[in-house]
């Protein structure tokens, strides 16, 4: 077991399935000499060369285009966005190419792609660089998403991404780049589709999406030191496949979920996510499923109106407590 | 408004391509590539057939006028050569080798489509050909034809990618991205503007500044040249040196193939963009026609083993339409299968999100769902009947792309 920052972990899962699979090939945008905008592919391309990891010019439709092209092709390319927002431009490479070629083929090709990108605020990026966009890409079928929280998850849900057949994309957070995490030493990859439980408790179910998982974990400490309210927390670790499975043993238990996620309300993950409870287990329910999520809004730049943008332990508390009726 | 600046305007002469009558090749080339080309034109003109017969859907892009540029550039291709076309492909996949059963099928949304009847028209795609897809997005195939020279050139491979697209497509971020990408790395890869004259129904000089094509790449690095488009042979020479360059120099390469459309954009096109004095200035220079004039003058072919081929043609669309009617329609339990490939990273089974039947599951498993997921797949299908005339012209006049 090592300590190891979620950059890092991030770092030596791409470092150690390039050198498993000749394959396997990095290109982004300033991912080479200037070793990634948030450090991430430090000190691979002394280690791979510019053959295996490529600087790109800032061309992101381009980019991910190349990317499936490379993996129709029989490669296995990771191509890097600099952030979540950088990734509109490439839509259509990521819904009518990636998405959709193995199917609308009829199966003739895979497309072995993964596309890593940080989202997220706190860092006063303002309105361009700062968003959460899970929502939309797990609307798209033909694609997994991923969202990893933790150092350990974010190591072994990339070496899966990498294995996996499918287009991946695979969200970081901006704010979780220098959290430290044990990481299991040798880890093998993790399966996409397998929740993780952070916290058991019996009150309420509370699922917190990427860094809203960390969120949610805390505010669970302090739903149960202030409130005595024993609250259960769920990272479902991959939002395509969703373990729903989990989510739903849980709810059956509390009969109460609280959804916490930073991106938008409407048409959120939060949104299908109650949807996908109330159908599945309507009479285990004694309060309406609950969303915490961003404010509707382009996030802004100056820092108290940042904050007040995206959700915090006190959201997700008062949340909690509402479903069982103490506010 | 209809016919504004196009009498007389854009005629064969007006495009400042110089013609040059190059050797004709041995008797079995001109027979193949006259015979191609002739196979080509009859399609085309069968499946316009069958669409205003409601065989086939959606919309219907013919390429009547370019047989030309696509068996030219088909000709100076290897097999081992890949090829990435347009939603105008149905030639492409026929000069490949595509069986035109398998093309007429996919056409007809049939199961021995070559792309099983989830492409339709403008999309077809023969991996065994290395007929790596037409595509619906103008632009849209440039960035994946990058990627798959890339890959060539990753794996120290001396195959090309040739990349074809219209003169519309020039307009595109992708454009300029992909061939700035492809000097940069220097890859393996020749782009191929088919400059019909048109993007959909706005004529070249109301949609692109710089109209010689072949100059508007020479900025990112990458060299252009042009040939006749409707001249076989001036396409297979232009292409075949522009492939040679890619391959030994690792040089990418622009040609520009300049040619014409006889027929609208798409079966939905009124074609009030253009005289019909200006398609008839075009007629004597269709391929079709001076071709096959040109091998019986010189005395390749006489007269009646050109009619001999051109009934061979015929019969072999016959032969693909009766494969297409005869080929069933894909299985409705079919429908979620190949969304992903399921192996050992995903947890199995693993939920979807689609609940159109009583129970959650993946969508794979939508076959196995039970009886109320198969009703209602079939009182959804039920509706495919109703595509009357009517219907279609509603819905081709919402064309917008």
């Amino acid at each position: 077991m090592a300590t190891m920052r979620y950059r890092e972990a991030l770092n030596l899962a791409l470092r150690e399935e390039m050198q498993a699979d000749e394959r396997v090939f990095l290109m982004g945008e300033d991912v080479g000499v200037f070793q990634g905008a948030f450090k991430v592919t430090a000190g691979l391309l002394e280690e791979f060369g510019e053959r295996r990891v490529r600087d790109t010019p800032i061309s992101e439709n381009t980019i991910v285009g190349m990317g499936v092209g490379a993996a129709m092709a029989g490669l296995r390319p990771i191509v890097e966005l600099m952030t979540i927002n950088f990734s509109l431009l490439a839509l259509d490479q990521i819904v009518n190419s990636a998405a959709s070629i193995r199917y609308m083929f009829g199966a003739q090709v895979k497309v072995p792609l993964v596309i890593r990108m940080p989202q997220g605020a706190g860092h006063q990026l303002g309105p361009t660089h700062s968003h959460s966009f899970e929502a939309l890409y797990t609307h798209i079928p033909g694609l997994l998403v991923a969202v990893p929280t933790t150092a350990a998850d974010a190591h072994g849900l990339l070496k899966a991404a990498i294995r996996d057949d499918n287009p991946v994309i695979f969200i970081e957070h901006e704010t979780l780049y220098g959290r430290r995490g044990e990481v299991p030493d040798d880890q093998e990859p993790l399966r996409f589709g397998e929740a993780a439980v952070r916290r058991e408790g019996g009150d309420v179910t509370i699922v917190g999406i990427s860094r809203m998982a960390e969120t949610a974990l805390k505010a669970a400490e302090t739903l149960s030191s202030e409130h005595g309210i024993e609250a259960e927390v769920i990272d479902p670790r991959t939002l395509r496949p969703l373990d729903l499975d989990t989510i739903l043993t849980s709810v059956r238990k509390t009969n109460r979920a609280v959804i916490v996620e930073e991106g938008w309300p409407h048409g959120g993950v939060g949104a299908n996510m109650s949807a996908l409870i109330q159908e599945q287990a309507f009479d285990d329910l004694d309060a309406p499923v609950a969303r915490v999520t961003g404010a509707d809004i382009p996030m802004p730049y100056s820092k108290p109106l940042e904050q007040a943008s995206f959700p915090h332990e006190e959201h997700v508390v008062q949340a909690a407590r509402a479903t069982l009726g103490e506010i | 408004m209809a016919t504004q600046d196009t009498a007389g305007g854009r005629g064969p002469d007006s495009t400042g391509v110089e013609t040059a009558t190059h050797p004709l090749p041995e008797r079995a080339a001109c027979e193949q590539i006259l015979a191609r080309m002739q196979l080509i034109r009859r399609f085309e003109e069968r499946a316009g057939e069958m669409y205003a017969k409601a065989k086939i859907g959606g919309f219907l892009h013919l390429c009547i006028g370019e047989e030309a540029t696509i068996v030219g550039s088909e000709q100076a291709m290897r097999d081992s050569d890949y090829l990435l076309s347009t939603y105008r492909e149905h030639g492409h996949a026929l000069a490949r080798g595509t069986s035109p059963g398998a093309v007429m099928a996919e056409l007809f949304g049939k199961v021995d489509g070559c792309s099983g009847g989830r492409g339709g028209s403008m999309h077809l795609f023969d991996v065994e050909r290395r007929l790596l897809g037409g595509y619906g997005i103008v632009g849209g195939n440039l960035p994946l034809a990058a990627g798959v020279a890339l890959a060539s050139d990753y794996e120290g491979t001396d195959d090309v990618t040739l990349c074809m697209f219209g003169d519309g497509a020039t307009n595109q971020g992708t454009f300029g991205e992909s061939m700035n990408l492809a000097a940069l790395w220097k890859l393996p890869i020749v782009f191929m503007v088919v400059n019909n004259q048109f993007g959909m129904g706005t004529a070249l000089e109301r949609h692109s500044a710089v109209t010689d094509l072949s100059r508007k790449a020479a900025g990112y690095g990458v060299p252009g040249s042009r040939c006749d488009g409707m001249d076989v042979l001036d396409v297979e020479r232009c292409v075949g040196a522009a492939l040679e360059k890619a391959r030994t120099d690792r040089e990418p390469q622009l040609v520009e193939a300049v040619t014409y459309r006889y027929r609208g954009h798409s079966m939905a096109d009124p074609e009030e963009y253009r005289t019909k004095d200006e398609v008839e200035d075009w007629r004597p220079r269709d391929p079709l026609t001076t071709f096959p004039a040109r091998l019986v003058d010189e005395g390749v072919l006489s007269t009646e083993e050109v009619e001999q081929l051109d009934q061979q043609a015929t019969k072999t669309v016959d032969e693909a339409v009766e494969f297409a009617d005869r080929s069933p329609f894909p299985d409705l339990a079919s429908l979620y299968d190949d969304i992903y490939v399921i192996g050992e990273q995903v947890r199995d089974p693993w939920w979807s999100t689609d609940s159109r039947s009583p129970d959650v599951h993946r969508g794979e498993q939508e076959r196995e769902a039970g009886e109320v997921a198969q009703e209602l797949a079939e009182a959804g299908a039920a509706h495919a009947d109703e595509t009357d005339p009517e219907t279609r012209a509603a819905r081709a006049q919402g064309e917008g792309g």
